[in-house]
């Protein structure tokens, strides 16, 4: 099950990488993620019922924790390939793209797809980094793919600054095996997650938290945590856009997964709270920091990508907090918000088609123009800011209830940061909806499944919480403790 | 007392790398770069041959081998091709004037002596008081990232800290498992592909390499 | 009391004044070798002392007492260094009292009164050059110093006596902190000798001069005492540098067999450093001024690592 999942992916890249360009390249993208969706909901099956598994001689590890992150990645990508067919279609219309470009394009989606289902998955702490640096290098020449200025200056951005994050994030793997090193003897062994978190005790406290210092600092950069995140609202706003909805949606999920991954073994050798205190602090910071920039924003996809490190600086505090209710809270809205805001993007990816621009000045009129793209954006910001009835609203009061408990002198703070991007986002995006139709407006049809399914799903999350989810989140928030 | 001779050996490339990289540090000429950057990978082979050679490691030797091929031959011919086929221009700017870069240099290296002390403690390997070494060379990688306003020096200053790191692990641990060594590898060559894309794309869009060029995407914008 | 240290001081001292124009004969035939003339052969920096001894000296109405001391001072200070850096043997009386730190000191004090005599007639170029020279002897002394420093951390001792000592006796041949210091103090000797890349010995032009411009005014005997320093003080910084960093062959302490033998050895060594030396300034031109900085910059910054790398790598 395992080998299909990651097997789908790959051989989709190379017969995409021939056919890419051809009329029917879009359907065997869907088709190939759609059979990557199907194969990980077979292993999220077998581990609910099973437990957690090892695989491939120690090779992967497939837990509550991963396998939902797993699903949700698959999940993601079926939808997004699906909106990329109308979307990139377009594009090539409008003329933005060649056919070299669109057979790259088509590859390497599937190749990131293949790399962060390895990162998932994994249970070699260096294969993890290794399939993270390979999902940033996939998608650097994507998001330069229109070859403006601009789109070359945000890739190579993302290029330097992803590349130093991740370089220190490769010394702190050095000194994690250093430390495992001496507790479980040399060779690829000692850098088995499973084998570390059974020793995690052993491992000496002072490596540890410098190694910890450096993880943080580079997977840091890529779940795109305050002050490391200046690549962030460049490369999602540049690239095609089913590539920012991935980009938001999926790698930021991953990088945190990996995080919170070192988080557990750092806490297992220290036994202090250094680890989730760093983690809090990087989160709310990057919580302030980008409500507040949201206000200054003139690109649409650029606000949605600051939108996208708040997010992410709420789920860094929530992990960093600790605790059951808190991680549930977490991993709650890691998943919410992957669904919430590649919605978002999908939806903008059409307004900005549109409109032949993603200055949001221009944008206007969309519940008239098209309503499934207006009331679709509408949805997505209510689901983004934490209105109830959605999902959204349900993680992240979680997070301040076990704010209140744990840590009630960041509570003020925390919503603070929720409240300025409440209202920053309503700001721009009403004028957006309403109004009369612009005359640069021209009419499209859009892909309506990814939208509508997502917002389904949200809106489902926030009502009801399935039992299968229920279980696993607690197995989830045991294996975190 | 062979063991003996080897710690003195490795030590004192240890002392050579750090030197190639001040060098790269105050290095005006491109190709001058380039040639150091070449001859760092060559001591840190020759490095990872000796310490596989005391530990009795044979995937060392592999390692070094596989440095060797990439670090010093297949890179440093990319870039000088690269060099020649975009005409880059001979001479790099610094953002910091050079004496003032170099103290800042010496700065790092003080640092990460200091960062690594407890480490070192810890370590029973003969290679422990080389990991300073290793940080030192990845900071003053990130030195020249930052003081440099050239696309090309950025990215040999991406490379000097991946050297950096490579040297880490081999003096701190004896070399990673070498399936991660692998796949390492494997990514510092796609990124090598990738840049000598990105040059082209530069070069084609901005007519120059000149990182400063590139400060279009400002806040508030 | 033993005799022989003040025998072989003595002797010394001789060996300084007599080889050290043969040095710079030697450095002079082979860069015309190399760079294919014919050269004026190696002893005729002899005949260019004899020539300017027989000269009359011509003083400006202006100079001061400095102008007409300067000569003996330089000359004898370059002397008095020739019996503290070990040549023969380390067995030397002056050892005791006499470290490298004093050396410095004594080069320090032959420049400050070089370039007080260059200002005193008031010349423009006299001026210049000394302005140029304080310029480089402020950046130069403290990497010299730094790298001294490294050099006695190895030996836990600044007497150079005791250094070759050290090295001779064979503890540690690769050692990256000395071989940081070498590398330092070979660009060190460059700028305090003046030569290519630093400054070019041989020009005629006076916009390009550093050493030459201060004693352009110089005639006659003055002018042969200086020359004839300036020779010794390159051979003094040449044999600086193998007592300290490659000494094998100078004998040891009490041991009066093997001075003729560091004898040869110091004549083996010489020819090998005129080699050297004669590659580094063809293979280099000479920098220009404001380059300097960093040329010197990075002299200190290699001494620097070589301290940093005795505490971080030994």
């Amino acid at each position: 099950m395992l080998l299909i999942l990651l097997g789908v992916p790959l051989i989709a890249a190379i017969v995409l990488a021939f056919v890419g360009d051809r009329r029917y390249a879009a359907e065997i993208n869907i088709l190939g993620s759609v059979a990557n969706f199907a194969a990980g909901l077979a292993l999220a099956l077998e581990v609910y019922y099973h437990g957690p598994m090892l695989a491939g001689r120690q090779f992967f590890f497939v837990d509550a924790f991963n396998v939902y992150l797993a699903v949700l990645t698959s999940f993601v990508s079926m939808t997004t390939a699906v909106f990329s067919r109308r979307y990139m279609r377009r594009e090539r219309e409008h003329g933005r793209i060649g056919a070299i470009r669109m057979r790259f394009y088509h590859a390497m989606f599937q190749v990131f797809i293949f790399a962060m289902l390895l990162c998932l998955l994994t249970n070699n702490v260096g294969i993890l980094w290794i399939a993270m640096e390979l999902a940033t290098l996939s998608t650097v020449l994507l998001v330069s793919l229109y070859r403006t200025p601009t789109a070359i200056e945000a890739a190579w951005k993302y290029f330097i600054l992803c590349g130093v994050g991740i370089a220190q994030a490769l010394f702190g793997t050095v000194l994690l095996y250093f430390a495992a090193e001496k507790v479980l003897g040399e060779g690829g062994d000692a850098l088995l997650w499973t084998n570390l978190s059974r020793v995690s005790g052993q491992l000496e406290p002072t490596v540890l938290s410098l190694a910890f210092v450096f993880l943080m600092v580079g997977y840091g950069t890529k779940v795109g945590l305050v002050p490391l995140h200046n690549w962030l609202p460049d490369a999602h706003s540049e690239g095609p856009t089913p590539i920012s909805a991935v980009l938001s949606g999926l790698l930021l999920n991953v990088a945190l997964y990996a995080l919170v991954r070192c988080k557990v073994l750092v806490d297992g050798s220290t036994g202090t709270h250094h680890a989730g205190n760093i983690m809090m602090g990087f989160g709310l910071l990057s919580i302030l920091v980008a409500a507040f920039s949201l206000l200054r924003q003139k690109d649409i996809k650029r606000m949605f990508s600051y939108s996208s490190i708040e997010h992410m600086g709420i789920a860094t505090f929530a992990f960093g907090l600790g605790g059951p209710i808190a991680t549930f809270g977490g991993l709650l809205h890691m998943l919410v918000h992957s669904l919430a805001k590649s919605s978002i993007f999908f939806t903008v990816g059409h307004a900005s088609q549109m409109h032949r621009t993603q200055d949001m000045d221009k944008i206007r009129g969309l519940f008239r123009g098209n309503p499934l793209v207006g009331w679709g954006m509408m949805l997505g910001v209510m689901a983004i800011v934490g209105m109830p009835p959605f999902g959204i609203f349900t993680s992240e009061f979680l997070i301040l209830t076990a704010t209140i408990k744990d840590a009630p002198l960041l509570t003020p703070f925390l919503l603070l940061g929720l409240a300025v991007a409440f209202a920053a986002l309503f700001k721009r995006v009403q004028p957006m909806v309403s109004g009369e139709v612009p005359p640069n407006q021209k009419p499209m049809t859009v892909a309506n499944l990814p939208v509508l399914l997502h917002m389904a799903l949200v809106l489902f999350l926030g009502v009801y919480m399935p039992d299968f989810l229920n279980q696993w989140f607690h197995t989830a928030v045991e294996l975190l403790k | 007392m062979h063991l003996n001779i080897a710690a003195q050996i490795n030590s004192f490339l240890a002392a050579l790398i750090l030197l190639t990289a001040f060098g790269m540090l105050v290095q005006r000429r491109m190709y001058g770069l380039i040639h150091l950057f070449a001859w760092q990978g060559l001591f840190l082979s020759i490095s990872t041959a000796v310490v596989g050679f005391v530990a009795g490691k044979q995937h060392l030797y592999i390692s070094s081998v596989l440095t060797l091929s990439l670090k010093v031959i297949l890179l440093p011919y990319i870039l000088h091709v690269l060099t020649q086929r975009l005409k880059i221009q001979r001479e790099v700017e610094t953002i910091v004037n050079v004496p003032l870069t170099m103290l800042i240099g010496i700065a790092l290296v003080i640092f990460s002596y200091h960062l690594m002390a407890p480490v070192r403690e810890l370590s029973t390997l003969v290679t422990r008081s080389t990991l300073a070494v290793g940080l030192a060379t990845v900071l003053i990688g990130l030195l020249m990232m930052i003081t440099r306003r050239h696309a090309v020096t950025q990215i040999i200053g991406f490379l000097a800290m991946e050297n950096g790191l490579f040297f880490a692990a081999t003096s701190a641990t004896y070399g990673m498992p070498l399936v991660v060594e692998l796949g390492v590898a494997l990514d510092i060559l796609i990124a090598a592909f990738i840049f000598g894309i990105f040059f082209f794309h530069i070069h084609t869009t901005f007519d120059s390499l000149d990182v400063d060029q590139m400060a279009r995407l400002k806040e508030g914008d | 009391m033993s005799i022989y240290p003040y025998m072989i001081e003595i002797a010394q001292i001789l060996i300084l004044l007599a080889v050290a124009p043969a040095f710079a004969g030697w450095v002079k035939v082979l860069k015309c070798w190399s760079q294919g003339r014919g050269s004026a052969g190696l002893f005729q920096p002899y005949r260019d002392i004899r020539k300017l001894f027989s000269k009359d000296v011509v003083l400006a109405e202006n100079a001061s007492w400095i102008f007409r001391f300067t000569p003996y001072l330089v000359f004898g200070t370059a002397v008095l260094a020739g019996g503290i850096i070990p040549v023969l043997s380390v067995d030397l009386p002056l050892a005791a009292t006499a470290d490298v730190i004093v050396l410095v000191a004594l080069f320090a004090i032959a420049r400050f009164f070089t370039a007080l005599a260059g200002l005193d007639i008031g010349t423009a170029f006299g001026g210049m050059g000394s302005s140029r020279e304080m310029t480089i002897a402020s950046l130069a002394e403290p990497a010299m110093l730094m790298a001294i420093f490294t050099m006695s951390l190895a030996s836990k001792s600044t007497s150079l006596s005791h250094m070759a000592q050290v090295v001779i006796s064979g503890q540690s041949v690769l050692r990256p902190s000395i071989s940081f210091a070498l590398l330092a103090f070979i660009l060190i000797a460059l700028a305090e000798t003046g030569r290519i890349p630093v400054d070019n010995p041989a020009t005629h032009l006076e916009l390009t001069m550093i050493h030459e411009a201060m004693i352009l005014e110089y005639s006659g005997r003055h002018l042969a005492l200086i020359e004839w320093a300036s020779m010794m003080k390159l051979f003094l910084f040449v044999m600086l540098g193998i007592a300290a960093f490659f000494p094998w062959g100078i004998a040891a302490s009490g041991d009066l067999l093997a001075v003729p033998a560091a004898f040869f050895f110091m004549l083996l060594k010489l020819v090998f450093a005129g080699i050297g030396l004669v590659l580094i300034e063809t293979g280099l031109a000479k920098m220009r001024l404001f380059r300097l900085t960093e040329f010197l910059g990075s002299a200190f910054l290699l001494a620097t690592l070589g301290m940093l790398s005795y505490f971080i790598l030994e």
